[in-house]
């Protein structure tokens, strides 16, 4: 065995950076990612998160610093690495010429893995993927969430240590995503490592028990969800929308209010108690508005700022 | 790990691309087929009665029969370029197969290979057809001619390389026109399939006798009609070179592409 099964460190990076025409994509990044974390990496786009995996795999030159996945450096060992290594990538490539049954059976060949052992697997991945009944069917007819849970099964059939997610939820309506979220809960049950990048907050809260937050190539924030919730921002926010200057003024009178943010016409202002706002909103016939509890959207609005990314 | 195992492991990974276009293939296999006698069966029968009423004998030899050799070296050519382009550029570009591929151990280079093996394949599969039809009409002089099946696969492996070569620098299916009309359609024309060259003037021959499908005819030819082959090994090494060039070439760009 080589030294991949003994390291306790999945992901080790020190200094990694990437470059696109002299602008660091991702730049001086250290990661330490240990075994059986479910680790989440938010960002706008062009944060990096694609770039940073797309490295992992060794499907992108490193530039600078250092990277080693499972115990073995990178990009020498990639062959080796990607061996242990299950991938959901961003845009779905499975192969069209194809049945959903054999999809399983041609992607496990690419790893060395015998028929024999593959036909056994692949009726477990069916069976995991609640694809059964589709497995003689083609690839165009299934639905979306059908092919991402499929694209799910293929990343398993060499059993990896690692399984590297990019935006496996992007596109697919509440049902789809709930049960993408079931069987990748079931994974990390399974002591299986996973990393995750999204663009859906709620997503990460719920199943990342840790989430990186990425901008300009570099770690913003990382932390547990909750611990970034409840160290990085107000424990309140209170969204006023398309309300008046002299009911702003009002507002703005609340001692409580530890921050205040403008969006189009959307006013923000996050706090502990902000009682005071409250009490005036009431009084006044202004009901557009809503208050709630901080959650990793403010976290992630906070590190990243509210400008548009393009 | 040793130079033996690092090879064998190379080729049992292409192998594995090449087995997932055959499984491909065997799904369509039938119309596949039928377009791979089809089409020679009209171009010998055509071409060979109807024009062969004007030409006569050509170097000793019936049209017809001159005609079968350079056919079967011209759909090696098309069979192999169209896979190493057209397919290739599908699963690379528009499907990004590839992409998928190069998620498990299997690196660029052997993706590459196995698909330089696998559009051989298609010109051997397409040059058999050939020469079951040529049989068939009475075109082949004896068993030599069995040897007309290494040659069309080796042109095979040629003609893939450089399409994969191509390939490697394309934006759409648009691109391929450039290559088969500035190159595939004029070489055809010139490498000796529907006349001698000798009736070339001298600049042009020397031209042809650059490009590899004349060396690739200069093997067919008399093994088909039992006539009398010469520099074997020259007309090899110049296939060899060509595809062995084209296929680093390929690999390297491909992976610039790919790998970014």
């Amino acid at each position: 065995m080589h030294a991949a099964t003994l390291s306790p460190e999945i992901v080790k990076s020190t200094k990694l950076s990437k470059l696109y025409g002299g602008k660091a994509v991702v730049n001086e990044l250290d990661l330490t990612i240990d075994s059986g974390c479910f680790c989440g990496i938010l960002g706008p786009n062009g944060a990096g998160k694609t770039t940073t995996l797309r490295m992992l795999v060794g499907h992108c030159p490193i530039d600078s610093g250092e990277l080693s996945i499972l115990g073995l450096p990178m990009p020498d060992n990639a062959s080796l690495v990607r061996e242990s290594v299950g991938v959901v990538p961003q845009m779905d490539n499975l192969d069209a010429d194809f049945t959903v049954e054999e999809n399983l059976y041609v992607y496990g060949r690419f790893f060395g893995i015998s028929s024999i052992v593959l036909k056994e697997r692949t009726k477990e991945l069916l069976e995991f993927a609640s694809l059964e009944e589709k497995a003689k069917c083609k690839i165009s007819e299934l639905s979306g969430g059908m092919r991402r849970r499929l694209t799910l099964a293929r990343a398993l059939i060499n059993k990896p240590k690692l399984l590297i997610l990019d935006e496996p939820t992007t596109g697919l309506d509440p049902q789809a995503r709930q049960a993408i979220w079931q069987k990748l809960r079931e994974l990390k049950k399974q002591g299986l490592t996973l990393i995750l990048t999204t663009h859906y907050m709620e997503e990460a809260e719920r199943l990342c028990d840790r989430v990186i937050v990425m901008d300009h190539g570099e770690v913003m924030a990382d932390a547990a969800p909750k611990k970034l919730i409840k160290n990085e921002v107000e424990s309140h926010v209170l969204e006023v929308h398309a309300a008046t200057e002299e009911l702003l003024e009002q507002l703005r009178c609340d001692g409580s209010i530890a921050r205040f943010e403008k969006s189009g016409d959307i006013y923000f202002f996050y706090g502990e108690k902000l009682s005071h706002a409250l009490e005036v909103l009431e009084e006044s016939s202004h009901d557009d508005y809503l208050f709630r509890p901080a959650n990793l959207e403010d976290v992630f609005i906070k590190f990243t700022g509210r400008d548009l990314r393009e | 790990m040793s130079k033996l195992a690092r090879v064998m492991l190379f080729l049992t990974r292409s192998k594995s691309i090449w087995s997932r276009n055959i499984r491909v293939w065997s799904k369509l296999a039938g119309p596949s087929l039928l377009g791979n006698f089809g089409e020679p069966v009209l171009y010998l029968l055509v071409l060979g009665y109807g024009l062969g009423q004007f030409v006569g004998e050509v170097e000793g030899l019936t049209y017809m029969a001159f005609l079968a050799s350079g056919v079967a070296c011209t759909s090696a050519v098309n069979a192999a370029s169209f896979e190493g382009m057209y397919s290739a550029y599908t699963r690379m570009d528009v499907q990004q197969t590839w992409l998928g591929m190069l998620a498990t151990p299997i690196n660029v280079g052997e993706v590459v290979f196995g698909e330089i093996l696998w559009a051989a394949t298609k010109s051997l599969i397409s040059v058999s057809a050939i020469l079951i039809v040529s049989m068939l009409l009475g075109l082949i002089a004896d068993a030599w001619a069995i040897f007309i099946l290494p040659v069309a696969f080796i042109t095979g492996l040629c003609f893939a390389s450089l399409a994969l070569l191509v390939t490697s620098s394309a934006k759409s299916y648009d691109f391929f026109l450039y290559y088969t009309t500035l190159f595939i359609t004029p070489m055809v024309l010139l490498s000796g399939v529907f006349f001698p060259i000798d009736t070339l003037p001298n600049a042009v021959q020397w031209l042809t006798k650059i490009l590899p499908l004349y060396h690739a005819i200069s093997l067919v030819r008399p093994l088909m009609t039992g006539g009398e082959v010469s520099s074997v090994f020259l007309h090899l090494f110049v296939l060899a070179a060509f595809g062995t060039t084209a296929a680093m070439l390929a690999t390297f760009r491909i992976k610039k592409r790919l790998i970014k």
